[in-house]
């Protein structure tokens, strides 16, 4: 019949219909200017470059993948790490590293007495950085993660909290127990050198 | 100990995290309490220590490249000619059993629904070779103060766009279409990924060259042998067609709001 020979000769090339445009490029403005920092982070979790490029690679697929339920008006920054972090704790290296705050320093918020011139601002005088970032390496995952947040990416507490999924008055405390850690760091690196 | 007290929201405090009026006070604490100002000067020495020190490494030019290339939207795929045959071949065969079952069921009809019926699978044709064409629509925006302009002069009718601003739908763009040589407006919606047409032609001109019956149901939803689910109404001398993938309600939606802005 003419009609159903029109009508076939129309319906062509249905195997694909390609993906809007329009998102991907309002995303990529969006991720791109969080590339370094990004990768910077996932560094300091895996501890291999290798395998920081692979995290931030499917961090950005999933990010990309997920972006049409992003909320506009809400922390992209905060998503994305969110994003990268959940990525990384489902690694293998993730698993094995992760994730529970050690027990031996629960509930210990030291306070340092104020003297002049403590073991801190004396490393602090004679360092290069080099002893900062031993001490960062040697944090567990929990305390490391914090603490980059809070002082690298000067995020607020509201943002870690989006970004760990904890609560704040949990970061909070996570911090002060960090930073803890990290001063006991350095002292034992002092008394080393 | 009453500098005890300040030293356990000192992080807090250099943090910049405290309550507006208790980042105050703490600032006059601390201006006027060595102890507390010594200590508060050391944790922000420690937290630039921890800041330099944390912005340790920068990915290669490389990688940046690599991951620009991975998100940046891709052209539009342009298949080898083995698969345009094969997928060509599979609609072919798709197309001739719908139209064998409709050729079936054609004869038990009147000819009036034969005739709409017929509307309907040209509009599904339209809607389909649209957007499996690699240029989808020839005027590209989200603003209906830009789509609807860019009609005028092109077809000898106007028509209103909805304002979409709390809705989920989301306009892309439109293009000239033809329905039986007859001139139209085909604008293309989303909706949850779901590509949904609209079409418009004058009513008048539609009927005479379809010879359409002079009325018709206003509201056919799902004909029968189409895989999509469309709508269509008379209004102000025009009739409208709003088909696509997505849901019925979907696409009543989309309708309303087209019947509420003309």
């Amino acid at each position: 019949m003419v009609y159903g020979n029109k009508t076939a000769v129309r319906w062509f090339t249905l195997v694909c219909v390609s993906e809007k445009s329009l998102p991907s490029e309002a995303f990529e403005q969006l991720a791109m200017p969080h590339f370094e920092r990004l990768y910077n982070f996932a560094c300091w979790l895996t501890h291999d470059r290798q395998e920081a490029e692979d995290l931030v690679q499917e961090t950005y697929a999933k990010a990309l993948k997920g972006f049409p339920s992003f909320q506009p008006d809400t922390n992209f920054r905060a998503w994305i790490y969110k994003i990268l972090r959940n990525t990384f704790l489902t690694s293998r290296t993730g698993l094995s590293v992760t994730a529970t705050v050690p027990l031996d320093l629960e509930g210990e918020d030291e306070v340092l007495p104020a003297v002049k011139e403590t073991p801190e601002s004396i490393l602090l005088q004679r360092s290069d950085g080099k002893l900062v970032q031993q001490a960062l390496e040697q944090l567990p995952v929990a305390y490391r993660e914090v603490l980059l947040l809070c002082e690298v990416e000067e995020m607020s507490y509201q943002e870690i909290s989006a970004t760990l999924a904890i609560p704040m008055g949990t970061v909070m405390s996570r911090l002060s127990r960090a930073r803890s850690a990290l001063r006991n760091g350095l002292r034992t690196q002092l008394q080393k050198g | 100990m009453v500098c005890e007290s300040w030293k356990t929201k000192l992080d807090t405090y250099i943090d910049g995290e405290l309550p507006e009026q208790e980042m105050r006070t703490f600032d006059a604490h601390v201006r006027g309490c060595p102890s507390c100002s010594a200590d508060a000067l050391t944790r922000v020495q420690m937290k630039r220590a921890i800041q330099v020190a944390g912005k340790r490494y920068v990915p290669s030019t490389d990688f940046r490249r690599r991951i620009e290339q991975s998100i940046t939207p891709k052209p539009k795929p342009s298949f080898h000619l083995g698969w345009m045959l094969a997928s060509a071949a599979a609609v072919i065969l798709v197309v001739g059993t719908l139209t064998s079952t409709y050729m079936g069921s054609w004869s038990g009809k009147n000819k009036d629904q034969a005739s709409r019926d017929r509307v309907y699978s040209e509009i599904a044709d339209l809607h389909v070779a649209t957007l499996a064409s690699s240029s989808p629509v020839d005027v590209i925006s989200t603003d209906r103060h830009t789509v609807k302009p860019w009609f005028q002069g092109k077809i000898p009718f106007a028509f209103n766009l909805p304002e979409l601003q709390n809705s989920e739908f989301s306009l892309l763009g439109g293009r000239m279409t033809y329905l039986d040589q007859t001139p139209g407006a085909h604008l293309i919606y989303d909706v949850r990924k779901h590509h949904i047409s609209v079409f418009v032609f004058q009513e008048r001109a539609l009927s005479l060259s379809l010879k359409l019956p002079a009325s018709w149901d206003g509201n056919s939803l799902s004909p029968k042998n189409l895989p999509f689910n469309i709508e269509t109404w008379s209004q102000g001398g025009l009739r409208y067609f709003v088909i696509g993938d997505a849901s019925a309600a979907d696409i009543d939606s989309l309708a309303k709001l087209l019947k509420a802005s003309s």
